[in-house]
Protein backbone atom coordinates (compact mmCIF):
# COMPACT_ATOMS: atom_id res chain seq x y z
CA UNK A 1 0.00 0.00 0.00
CA UNK A 2 1.12 3.33 -0.35
CA UNK A 3 2.65 5.24 2.18
CA UNK A 4 0.84 9.05 3.01
CA UNK A 5 3.83 11.05 3.03
CA UNK A 6 3.51 14.79 2.99
CA UNK A 7 5.63 17.37 0.80
CA UNK A 8 8.66 18.31 3.27
CA UNK A 9 8.02 16.74 5.85
CA UNK A 10 11.29 17.08 8.69
CA UNK A 11 14.13 15.26 8.20
CA UNK A 12 16.32 15.07 11.07
CA UNK A 13 19.85 15.64 11.03
CA UNK A 14 22.58 17.65 12.41
CA UNK A 15 23.98 20.62 10.32
CA UNK A 16 23.83 24.44 10.42
CA UNK A 17 20.50 24.79 8.78
CA UNK A 18 18.73 22.48 11.24
CA UNK A 19 20.54 24.20 14.65
CA UNK A 20 19.66 27.33 12.65
CA UNK A 21 16.49 29.07 15.42
CA UNK A 22 13.40 28.63 13.51
CA UNK A 23 12.22 32.53 13.29
CA UNK A 24 15.55 33.13 11.96
CA UNK A 25 14.83 30.39 9.16
CA UNK A 26 11.50 31.57 8.64
CA UNK A 27 12.75 35.67 8.37
CA UNK A 28 15.63 34.17 5.74
CA UNK A 29 12.31 32.41 3.41
CA UNK A 30 10.56 35.19 3.68
CA UNK A 31 13.47 37.12 2.08
CA UNK A 32 13.89 34.55 -0.52
CA UNK A 33 10.23 34.59 -1.54
CA UNK A 34 10.44 38.34 -1.61
CA UNK A 35 13.20 38.58 -3.48
CA UNK A 36 11.79 35.87 -6.19
CA UNK A 37 8.82 37.97 -7.07
CA UNK A 38 11.06 40.78 -7.31
CA UNK A 39 12.70 39.51 -10.11
CA UNK A 40 11.38 40.75 -13.80
CA UNK A 41 10.75 37.74 -15.88
CA UNK A 42 11.26 40.22 -19.65
CA UNK A 43 15.03 40.77 -18.67
CA UNK A 44 17.76 38.61 -18.95
CA UNK A 45 18.97 40.32 -15.41
CA UNK A 46 15.86 38.46 -14.37
CA UNK A 47 17.23 34.71 -15.14
CA UNK A 48 20.27 35.85 -13.42
CA UNK A 49 18.99 36.53 -10.50
CA UNK A 50 16.94 33.30 -10.51
CA UNK A 51 20.66 31.67 -11.19
CA UNK A 52 21.36 33.22 -8.15
CA UNK A 53 18.50 32.28 -5.91
CA UNK A 54 19.18 28.54 -7.31
CA UNK A 55 22.52 28.68 -6.42
CA UNK A 56 21.67 29.60 -2.86
CA UNK A 57 18.84 27.37 -2.37
CA UNK A 58 21.43 24.26 -3.69
CA UNK A 59 23.94 25.71 -1.04
CA UNK A 60 21.62 25.38 1.54
CA UNK A 61 20.51 22.17 0.41
CA UNK A 62 24.41 20.83 0.74
CA UNK A 63 24.73 22.79 4.06
CA UNK A 64 21.67 21.44 5.35
CA UNK A 65 22.76 17.33 4.32
CA UNK A 66 19.04 16.69 3.62
CA UNK A 67 18.82 14.18 0.85
CA UNK A 68 18.24 15.86 -2.41
CA UNK A 69 15.56 13.31 -2.88
CA UNK A 70 13.04 14.69 -0.16
CA UNK A 71 13.33 18.21 -2.10
CA UNK A 72 13.14 17.23 -5.53
CA UNK A 73 9.71 14.81 -4.48
CA UNK A 74 8.42 18.54 -3.52
CA UNK A 75 8.26 19.75 -7.41
CA UNK A 76 6.46 16.43 -8.41
CA UNK A 77 3.12 18.32 -7.03
CA UNK A 78 3.64 21.14 -8.77
CA UNK A 79 5.02 19.74 -11.95
CA UNK A 80 1.52 19.65 -13.60
CA UNK A 81 1.39 23.56 -12.81
CA UNK A 82 4.74 24.05 -14.06
CA UNK A 83 4.36 22.31 -17.62
CA UNK A 84 0.72 24.15 -18.14
CA UNK A 85 2.55 27.52 -16.74
CA UNK A 86 5.10 27.13 -19.85
CA UNK A 87 2.33 25.94 -22.32
CA UNK A 88 -0.32 28.70 -21.31
CA UNK A 89 2.34 31.46 -21.92
CA UNK A 90 4.18 29.59 -24.72
CA UNK A 91 1.16 29.31 -27.03
CA UNK A 92 -0.22 32.17 -28.87
CA UNK A 93 -3.24 33.05 -31.44
CA UNK A 94 -1.12 33.72 -34.43
CA UNK A 95 1.49 35.63 -32.88
CA UNK A 96 3.82 37.78 -35.46
CA UNK A 97 6.79 35.95 -34.67
CA UNK A 98 6.79 32.16 -34.37
CA UNK A 99 9.51 29.71 -33.65
CA UNK A 100 6.90 27.24 -34.60
CA UNK A 101 3.32 26.54 -35.49
CA UNK A 102 0.48 24.13 -34.72
CA UNK A 103 -2.27 24.85 -36.66
CA UNK A 104 -3.16 28.29 -35.79
CA UNK A 105 -1.66 28.33 -33.14
CA UNK A 106 1.87 28.78 -32.69
CA UNK A 107 5.08 29.40 -29.59
CA UNK A 108 6.20 32.71 -29.47
CA UNK A 109 10.13 33.22 -28.32
CA UNK A 110 8.58 35.95 -25.87
CA UNK A 111 5.92 33.70 -24.14
CA UNK A 112 8.01 30.82 -24.20
CA UNK A 113 10.69 32.90 -22.08
CA UNK A 114 7.63 34.09 -19.47
CA UNK A 115 6.56 31.33 -19.37
CA UNK A 116 9.85 29.43 -18.48
CA UNK A 117 10.74 31.77 -16.05
CA UNK A 118 7.30 31.70 -14.14
CA UNK A 119 8.11 28.32 -14.29
CA UNK A 120 11.46 28.49 -12.41
CA UNK A 121 9.70 30.56 -10.17
CA UNK A 122 7.76 28.19 -8.61
CA UNK A 123 10.24 25.50 -8.41
CA UNK A 124 12.44 27.71 -6.43
CA UNK A 125 9.56 28.69 -4.22
CA UNK A 126 8.79 25.15 -3.43
CA UNK A 127 12.04 24.06 -3.25
CA UNK A 128 13.28 27.01 -1.13
CA UNK A 129 10.12 26.96 1.27
CA UNK A 130 10.25 23.10 2.04
CA UNK A 131 13.77 23.00 2.88
CA UNK A 132 11.95 25.19 6.19
CA UNK A 133 9.53 22.45 6.97
CA UNK A 134 12.47 20.03 5.67
CA UNK A 135 15.37 20.91 8.42
CA UNK A 136 12.57 22.35 11.33
CA UNK A 137 10.77 19.85 13.34
CA UNK A 138 6.92 20.63 13.83
CA UNK A 139 7.59 21.95 17.24
CA UNK A 140 10.35 24.84 16.28
CA UNK A 141 8.56 25.71 13.51
CA UNK A 142 5.33 26.58 15.85
CA UNK A 143 7.47 27.92 18.55
CA UNK A 144 9.02 30.05 15.45
CA UNK A 145 5.82 31.01 14.05
CA UNK A 146 4.37 32.23 17.35
CA UNK A 147 8.13 34.88 17.60
CA UNK A 148 7.54 35.95 14.36
CA UNK A 149 3.46 37.05 15.02
CA UNK A 150 4.35 38.02 18.52
CA UNK A 151 4.23 41.69 17.67
CA UNK A 152 0.57 41.19 17.03
CA UNK A 153 -0.69 40.47 20.32
CA UNK A 154 -0.06 44.02 20.53
CA UNK A 155 -3.36 44.17 18.46
CA UNK A 156 -5.05 41.26 20.61
CA UNK A 157 -4.23 38.33 18.19
CA UNK A 158 -4.18 35.87 19.81
CA UNK A 159 -1.20 34.33 19.33
CA UNK A 160 -0.32 31.64 21.41
CA UNK A 161 -3.43 29.84 20.40
CA UNK A 162 -2.65 30.25 16.84
CA UNK A 163 0.50 28.60 17.81
CA UNK A 164 -0.92 25.70 19.65
CA UNK A 165 -3.41 25.51 16.95
CA UNK A 166 -0.94 24.86 14.42
CA UNK A 167 1.39 22.46 16.56
CA UNK A 168 -1.36 20.19 17.33
CA UNK A 169 -2.57 20.09 13.39
CA UNK A 170 0.97 19.50 12.90
CA UNK A 171 1.39 16.79 15.33
CA UNK A 172 -1.98 14.89 13.88
CA UNK A 173 -0.19 14.39 10.53
CA UNK A 174 1.15 11.50 10.67
CA UNK A 175 -1.28 10.32 13.35
CA UNK A 176 -4.42 10.97 11.04
CA UNK A 177 -2.22 9.47 8.01
CA UNK A 178 -1.89 6.14 9.48
CA UNK A 179 -5.60 5.84 10.88
CA UNK A 180 -6.64 6.40 7.53
CA UNK A 181 -4.28 3.80 6.26
CA UNK A 182 -5.63 1.81 9.23
CA UNK A 183 -9.07 1.84 8.68
CA UNK A 184 -8.04 1.32 4.63
CA UNK A 185 -7.07 -1.83 5.73
CA UNK A 186 -10.05 -2.95 7.41
CA UNK A 187 -12.35 -1.92 4.94
CA UNK A 188 -10.22 -4.00 2.39
CA UNK A 189 -10.68 -7.21 5.06
CA UNK A 190 -14.30 -6.44 4.52
CA UNK A 191 -14.03 -7.03 1.11
CA UNK A 192 -13.45 -3.33 -0.40
CA UNK A 193 -11.41 -2.28 -3.17
CA UNK A 194 -10.19 1.07 -4.10
CA UNK A 195 -8.46 0.66 -7.34
CA UNK A 196 -10.85 -0.91 -9.04
CA UNK A 197 -13.24 0.87 -11.63
CA UNK A 198 -13.90 4.87 -12.76
CA UNK A 199 -12.85 7.87 -10.61
CA UNK A 200 -16.27 7.78 -10.05
CA UNK A 201 -16.82 4.27 -8.59
CA UNK A 202 -12.83 5.28 -7.04
CA UNK A 203 -14.67 8.07 -5.14
CA UNK A 204 -17.69 6.63 -4.22
CA UNK A 205 -14.77 3.61 -2.30
CA UNK A 206 -13.58 6.00 -0.19
CA UNK A 207 -16.73 6.75 1.85
CA UNK A 208 -16.58 3.94 3.85
CA UNK A 209 -13.15 5.26 5.04
CA UNK A 210 -13.93 9.28 4.98
CA UNK A 211 -16.57 8.56 7.44
CA UNK A 212 -15.14 6.63 10.11
CA UNK A 213 -11.82 8.88 9.88
CA UNK A 214 -13.74 11.96 10.50
CA UNK A 215 -15.61 10.53 13.38
CA UNK A 216 -12.94 9.36 14.72
CA UNK A 217 -11.18 12.81 14.31
CA UNK A 218 -13.87 14.65 15.97
CA UNK A 219 -14.07 12.51 18.73
CA UNK A 220 -10.49 12.57 19.30
CA UNK A 221 -10.67 16.36 19.41
CA UNK A 222 -13.15 16.56 21.94
CA UNK A 223 -11.08 13.88 24.14
CA UNK A 224 -7.96 16.24 23.33
CA UNK A 225 -9.31 19.68 24.20
CA UNK A 226 -11.03 17.83 27.68
CA UNK A 227 -7.56 16.62 28.69
CA UNK A 228 -6.47 20.29 27.67
CA UNK A 229 -8.78 21.43 30.25
CA UNK A 230 -8.14 19.10 32.82
CA UNK A 231 -4.06 20.13 32.98
CA UNK A 232 -5.74 23.62 33.17
CA UNK A 233 -4.92 24.95 29.64
CA UNK A 234 -6.78 27.96 29.10
CA UNK A 235 -5.28 29.64 26.24
CA UNK A 236 -1.55 31.39 25.96
CA UNK A 237 -2.42 33.45 29.16
CA UNK A 238 -0.07 33.21 31.67
CA UNK A 239 1.77 30.00 29.93
CA UNK A 240 5.66 29.44 30.18
CA UNK A 241 7.58 27.28 28.06
CA UNK A 242 9.95 24.23 28.96
CA UNK A 243 12.46 25.00 25.99
CA UNK A 244 13.11 28.85 26.48
CA UNK A 245 14.29 29.30 22.96
CA UNK A 246 15.71 32.87 22.07
CA UNK A 247 17.30 33.74 18.77
CA UNK A 248 21.55 33.52 19.55
CA UNK A 249 23.59 36.01 17.90
CA UNK A 250 24.54 33.71 15.27
CA UNK A 251 20.78 33.46 14.62
CA UNK A 252 20.56 36.98 13.99
CA UNK A 253 23.83 37.30 11.50
CA UNK A 254 22.67 34.59 9.71
CA UNK A 255 19.33 36.06 9.04
CA UNK A 256 20.35 39.53 8.42
CA UNK A 257 23.40 38.23 5.77
CA UNK A 258 21.49 36.15 4.28
CA UNK A 259 18.01 38.34 4.17
CA UNK A 260 20.15 41.26 3.22
CA UNK A 261 22.02 39.51 0.31
CA UNK A 262 18.36 37.60 -1.23
CA UNK A 263 16.36 41.04 -1.48
CA UNK A 264 19.75 42.90 -2.78
CA UNK A 265 19.81 39.87 -5.27
CA UNK A 266 16.43 40.50 -6.06
CA UNK A 267 16.79 44.44 -6.12
CA UNK A 268 19.83 44.93 -8.25
CA UNK A 269 18.42 42.55 -10.88
CA UNK B 1 -9.70 -27.55 5.14
CA UNK B 2 -7.17 -25.55 7.00
CA UNK B 3 -5.35 -22.39 7.08
CA UNK B 4 -1.93 -23.04 7.32
CA UNK B 5 0.99 -21.10 7.85
CA UNK B 6 4.66 -22.66 6.91
CA UNK B 7 7.38 -21.06 8.53
CA UNK B 8 6.58 -17.58 8.11
CA UNK B 9 8.93 -14.58 8.63
CA UNK B 10 8.06 -10.97 8.07
CA UNK B 11 10.65 -8.17 7.79
CA UNK B 12 9.45 -4.52 8.40
CA UNK B 13 10.83 -1.72 6.30
CA UNK B 14 13.15 -4.30 5.00
CA UNK B 15 16.32 -2.95 3.54
CA UNK B 16 16.84 0.13 5.57
CA UNK B 17 17.88 1.22 8.92
CA UNK B 18 14.32 0.86 10.29
CA UNK B 19 14.37 -2.59 9.27
CA UNK B 20 12.78 -4.88 12.56
CA UNK B 21 11.97 -8.66 12.14
CA UNK B 22 8.49 -9.10 13.45
CA UNK B 23 8.16 -12.50 12.54
CA UNK B 24 10.50 -15.58 11.95
CA UNK B 25 9.31 -18.87 11.52
CA UNK B 26 6.21 -19.44 13.05
CA UNK B 27 4.01 -22.44 12.12
CA UNK B 28 0.55 -22.64 12.20
CA UNK B 29 -2.70 -24.54 10.91
CA UNK B 30 -5.95 -23.51 11.88
CA UNK B 31 -8.82 -26.21 10.80
CA UNK B 32 -12.18 -25.15 10.71
CA UNK B 33 -13.93 -25.91 13.71
CA UNK B 34 -10.96 -25.00 15.59
CA UNK B 35 -10.06 -21.85 18.42
CA UNK B 36 -6.43 -21.39 17.94
CA UNK B 37 -5.26 -18.86 20.40
CA UNK B 38 -2.43 -16.62 20.28
CA UNK B 39 -0.52 -15.20 23.44
CA UNK B 40 2.59 -13.07 24.09
CA UNK B 41 3.79 -10.05 25.69
CA UNK B 42 2.96 -6.70 23.20
CA UNK B 43 5.17 -6.39 20.65
CA UNK B 44 5.95 -9.98 20.32
CA UNK B 45 4.16 -10.16 16.92
CA UNK B 46 0.84 -11.29 17.11
CA UNK B 47 -0.61 -8.97 15.24
CA UNK B 48 1.43 -9.26 12.46
CA UNK B 49 0.93 -12.88 12.44
CA UNK B 50 -2.67 -12.01 11.80
CA UNK B 51 -1.90 -9.66 9.26
CA UNK B 52 0.52 -12.28 7.23
CA UNK B 53 -2.32 -15.27 8.04
CA UNK B 54 -4.80 -12.28 6.05
CA UNK B 55 -2.62 -11.90 3.01
CA UNK B 56 -2.05 -8.30 3.98
CA UNK B 57 1.88 -8.68 4.72
CA UNK B 58 4.79 -9.54 1.95
CA UNK B 59 6.35 -12.03 3.79
CA UNK B 60 10.11 -12.40 3.68
CA UNK B 61 9.68 -15.70 4.22
CA UNK B 62 7.34 -19.18 4.10
CA UNK B 63 4.00 -19.36 2.49
CA UNK B 64 0.38 -19.31 3.98
CA UNK B 65 -1.68 -21.95 2.46
CA UNK B 66 -5.72 -21.87 2.46
CA UNK B 67 -7.62 -25.16 1.86
CA UNK B 68 -3.94 -26.43 0.67
CA UNK B 69 -4.30 -23.83 -2.33
CA UNK B 70 -1.15 -20.95 -1.94
CA UNK B 71 -2.79 -17.85 -1.37
CA UNK B 72 -1.31 -14.39 -2.28
CA UNK B 73 -2.71 -11.25 -1.46
CA UNK B 74 -5.84 -10.15 -0.10
CA UNK B 75 -7.84 -10.79 -2.65
CA UNK B 76 -7.28 -13.96 -3.31
CA UNK B 77 -8.27 -14.71 0.23
CA UNK B 78 -11.27 -12.50 -0.14
CA UNK B 79 -14.62 -14.31 1.26
CA UNK B 80 -12.79 -17.36 3.08
CA UNK B 81 -10.63 -15.45 5.62
CA UNK B 82 -12.52 -12.70 7.83
CA UNK B 83 -10.24 -10.42 9.88
CA UNK B 84 -11.41 -8.52 12.64
CA UNK B 85 -9.03 -5.76 13.55
CA UNK B 86 -8.69 -4.02 16.83
CA UNK B 87 -11.87 -1.97 17.65
CA UNK B 88 -13.10 -2.72 14.69
CA UNK B 89 -16.19 -0.64 15.68
CA UNK B 90 -14.04 2.31 15.01
CA UNK B 91 -15.06 1.24 11.29
CA UNK B 92 -18.39 2.17 11.56
CA UNK B 93 -19.36 4.03 8.31
CA UNK B 94 -23.43 3.35 7.42
CA UNK B 95 -26.49 4.71 8.95
CA UNK B 96 -27.89 1.33 10.28
CA UNK B 97 -26.22 -1.56 12.00
CA UNK B 98 -27.95 -4.23 9.48
CA UNK B 99 -26.98 -1.99 6.32
CA UNK B 100 -23.06 -1.86 7.91
CA UNK B 101 -22.97 -5.27 8.51
CA UNK B 102 -23.89 -6.04 4.36
CA UNK B 103 -21.00 -4.24 3.68
CA UNK B 104 -18.79 -7.10 3.29
CA UNK B 105 -21.43 -9.52 1.41
CA UNK B 106 -22.45 -6.94 -0.86
CA UNK B 107 -18.26 -6.44 -1.78
CA UNK B 108 -18.68 -10.21 -2.24
CA UNK B 109 -21.24 -9.65 -4.79
CA UNK B 110 -24.06 -10.91 -2.99
CA UNK B 111 -27.50 -9.78 -4.31
CA UNK B 112 -28.76 -6.69 -1.90
CA UNK B 113 -31.96 -8.27 -0.51
CA UNK B 114 -29.43 -11.99 -0.01
CA UNK B 115 -26.63 -9.22 2.04
CA UNK B 116 -29.11 -8.11 4.27
CA UNK B 117 -30.12 -11.65 4.85
CA UNK B 118 -26.65 -12.49 5.76
CA UNK B 119 -26.38 -9.54 7.69
CA UNK B 120 -29.41 -9.83 9.83
CA UNK B 121 -28.29 -13.68 10.08
CA UNK B 122 -24.34 -12.59 11.52
CA UNK B 123 -26.49 -9.97 13.79
CA UNK B 124 -28.50 -13.01 15.59
CA UNK B 125 -25.05 -15.16 15.31
CA UNK B 126 -23.44 -12.58 17.67
CA UNK B 127 -26.81 -12.38 20.13
CA UNK B 128 -28.01 -9.15 18.67
CA UNK B 129 -31.41 -9.45 17.93
CA UNK B 130 -31.59 -7.62 14.40
CA UNK B 131 -34.75 -6.48 14.68
CA UNK B 132 -34.16 -4.57 17.47
CA UNK B 133 -30.32 -3.60 16.42
CA UNK B 134 -30.39 -4.17 12.53
CA UNK B 135 -32.21 -0.83 12.64
CA UNK B 136 -30.18 1.31 14.86
CA UNK B 137 -27.07 3.76 14.06
CA UNK B 138 -24.21 2.01 14.74
CA UNK B 139 -22.57 4.89 16.86
CA UNK B 140 -25.60 4.70 19.70
CA UNK B 141 -24.23 1.46 20.44
CA UNK B 142 -22.95 0.21 23.47
CA UNK B 143 -19.21 -0.82 23.68
CA UNK B 144 -20.22 -4.45 23.83
CA UNK B 145 -22.67 -4.10 21.79
CA UNK B 146 -20.77 -2.58 18.74
CA UNK B 147 -17.65 -5.02 19.12
CA UNK B 148 -20.73 -7.71 18.49
CA UNK B 149 -22.08 -5.75 15.68
CA UNK B 150 -18.79 -4.85 14.43
CA UNK B 151 -17.93 -8.83 14.28
CA UNK B 152 -21.86 -9.49 12.95
CA UNK B 153 -19.83 -7.38 9.99
CA UNK B 154 -17.27 -10.04 9.32
CA UNK B 155 -19.03 -12.78 9.62
CA UNK B 156 -21.78 -11.66 7.72
CA UNK B 157 -19.16 -12.98 4.64
CA UNK B 158 -19.48 -16.22 5.58
CA UNK B 159 -15.84 -16.50 6.49
CA UNK B 160 -13.96 -20.62 6.63
CA UNK B 161 -11.85 -18.98 8.93
CA UNK B 162 -12.13 -15.98 11.44
CA UNK B 163 -8.74 -14.25 12.49
CA UNK B 164 -9.93 -12.28 15.66
CA UNK B 165 -7.13 -9.30 17.12
CA UNK B 166 -7.82 -8.58 20.77
CA UNK B 167 -11.66 -9.32 20.37
CA UNK B 168 -12.24 -8.38 24.33
CA UNK B 169 -9.90 -5.32 24.29
CA UNK B 170 -11.70 -2.57 26.29
CA UNK B 171 -14.56 -4.24 27.34
CA UNK B 172 -16.55 -4.65 30.59
CA UNK B 173 -16.88 -8.11 31.86
CA UNK B 174 -20.44 -8.87 30.01
CA UNK B 175 -18.85 -7.23 26.84
CA UNK B 176 -16.48 -10.09 26.99
CA UNK B 177 -18.66 -13.02 27.96
CA UNK B 178 -21.12 -11.81 24.56
CA UNK B 179 -18.02 -11.51 22.78
CA UNK B 180 -16.50 -14.84 23.84
CA UNK B 181 -20.29 -16.71 23.09
CA UNK B 182 -20.49 -15.48 19.78
CA UNK B 183 -16.38 -16.50 18.91
CA UNK B 184 -17.88 -19.88 20.56
CA UNK B 185 -20.49 -19.87 17.57
CA UNK B 186 -19.22 -19.14 15.44
CA UNK B 187 -16.70 -22.19 15.46
CA UNK B 188 -19.64 -23.58 14.25
CA UNK B 189 -18.89 -23.07 10.77
CA UNK B 190 -15.13 -21.67 11.07
CA UNK B 191 -12.15 -22.11 11.94
CA UNK B 192 -11.14 -19.08 14.61
CA UNK B 193 -7.61 -17.34 15.69
CA UNK B 194 -7.45 -15.33 18.53
CA UNK B 195 -4.78 -12.97 18.96
CA UNK B 196 -5.22 -11.89 22.74
CA UNK B 197 -4.26 -10.92 26.08
CA UNK B 198 -7.16 -12.51 27.97
CA UNK B 199 -6.21 -15.81 28.29
CA UNK B 200 -8.50 -15.76 30.92
CA UNK B 201 -11.61 -15.92 28.59
CA UNK B 202 -10.24 -17.95 25.70
CA UNK B 203 -7.92 -20.67 27.03
CA UNK B 204 -10.78 -23.01 28.13
CA UNK B 205 -12.37 -24.05 24.78
CA UNK B 206 -8.77 -23.81 22.72
CA UNK B 207 -7.74 -26.50 20.68
CA UNK B 208 -4.20 -25.09 20.26
CA UNK B 209 -2.26 -22.01 21.66
CA UNK B 210 0.66 -20.48 20.48
CA UNK B 211 2.76 -18.32 22.23
CA UNK B 212 4.38 -15.51 20.58
CA UNK B 213 8.95 -13.87 22.09
CA UNK B 214 10.36 -11.42 19.64
CA UNK B 215 8.26 -12.76 16.88
CA UNK B 216 9.45 -16.38 17.01
CA UNK B 217 7.30 -19.49 18.51
CA UNK B 218 8.36 -19.59 22.64
CA UNK B 219 5.63 -22.26 23.06
CA UNK B 220 2.96 -24.63 20.37
CA UNK B 221 0.74 -27.17 21.92
CA UNK B 222 -2.70 -27.73 23.46
CA UNK B 223 -4.02 -26.30 26.70
CA UNK B 224 -2.27 -29.32 29.00
CA UNK B 225 0.67 -28.75 27.44
CA UNK B 226 0.52 -24.50 27.61
CA UNK B 227 -0.40 -25.10 31.71
CA UNK B 228 2.83 -27.63 32.10
CA UNK B 229 4.81 -24.88 30.35
CA UNK B 230 3.06 -21.65 32.18
CA UNK B 231 5.19 -21.39 34.92
CA UNK B 232 7.98 -20.87 32.66
CA UNK B 233 6.17 -18.71 30.11
CA UNK B 234 5.05 -16.62 32.87
CA UNK B 235 8.22 -16.09 34.43
CA UNK B 236 9.47 -14.67 31.02
CA UNK B 237 6.50 -12.36 30.68
CA UNK B 238 4.94 -14.18 27.52
CA UNK B 239 2.10 -14.69 29.22
CA UNK B 240 -0.28 -13.27 31.89
CA UNK B 241 -1.46 -16.42 33.80
CA UNK B 242 -5.24 -16.92 34.26
CA UNK B 243 -6.43 -16.85 37.83
CA UNK B 244 -7.23 -20.07 38.91
CA UNK B 245 -3.53 -21.33 37.39
CA UNK B 246 -2.28 -18.42 39.12
CA UNK B 247 -3.08 -18.80 42.20
CA UNK B 248 -2.11 -22.70 42.14
CA UNK B 249 1.25 -21.52 41.18
CA UNK B 250 1.44 -19.46 44.32
CA UNK B 251 0.40 -21.88 46.66
CA UNK B 252 3.48 -24.41 45.34
CA UNK B 253 5.42 -21.12 45.36
CA UNK B 254 4.89 -20.97 48.68
CA UNK B 255 5.38 -24.47 49.53
CA UNK B 256 2.26 -25.94 49.00
CA UNK B 257 0.20 -28.69 46.89
CA UNK B 258 3.72 -29.12 44.91
CA UNK B 259 2.78 -32.56 43.05
CA UNK B 260 -0.90 -30.97 41.66
CA UNK B 261 -1.51 -29.96 38.22
CA UNK B 262 -2.02 -26.78 37.07
CA UNK B 263 -5.39 -26.61 35.50
CA UNK B 264 -8.28 -23.68 34.10
CA UNK B 265 -11.36 -25.53 35.71
CA UNK B 266 -12.18 -24.62 39.73
CA UNK B 267 -12.87 -27.71 41.01
CA UNK B 268 -10.40 -29.52 39.82
CA UNK B 269 -8.27 -26.90 41.12
CA UNK B 270 -10.24 -26.82 44.75
CA UNK B 271 -9.57 -30.72 44.48
CA UNK B 272 -6.05 -30.00 44.11
CA UNK B 273 -5.79 -27.76 47.20
CA UNK B 274 -7.84 -30.31 49.47
CA UNK B 275 -5.97 -33.12 48.21
CA UNK B 276 -2.33 -31.49 49.28
CA UNK B 277 -4.30 -30.34 52.53
CA UNK B 278 -5.16 -33.84 53.27
CA UNK B 279 -2.09 -35.65 52.28
CA UNK B 280 -0.17 -32.99 54.65
CA UNK B 281 -2.67 -33.49 57.74
CA UNK B 282 -2.04 -37.72 57.12
CA UNK B 283 1.62 -36.56 57.01
CA UNK B 284 1.42 -34.84 60.07
CA UNK B 285 -0.50 -37.32 62.18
Amino acid sequence: MKRITGIGQYVPADSPVHRLDAAAKIGVVAAFTVSLFMLDGSQLSGFVGLALLAAAVVTATAISRVPVRAVVRGLKAVAVIMALTIVANALRWQPADALARLGPLAVDGAGLRTGVFFAMRIMLLVTGTSLLTLTTSPVQLAGGIERVLAPLKLVRVPVGDLAMTLTIALRFIPTTAEEAERIMTAQQARGASFDAGGPIARARAYAPVLVPLFFQLFRRADALATAMEARCYRGSEGRTRLVDSRMRPVDWVTMLVASTLLIATGWLL
Amino acid sequence: MALTLTQVACEYAAGTSLASVALSDVSLTLEVGQLVVVLGSTGAGKTTLLRAAAGLLALSRGTVDVDGRPASGARARRGAVGLVFQRPEAQFFSLTVEEDCAFGPRNLGRRPADALDDARGALAAVGLDPDVFGPREPWSLSGGEARRAALAGVLAMRPRYLLLDEPTAGLDAAGRDAVCAAVERARADAGVLVVTHDADVFLGGADRVLVLRDGRTAFSGDVPALLDALPALAEAGDVDPPEIPRALMLARRRGFAPGGALTLDVEAAADTLVAARRAAAGGAR
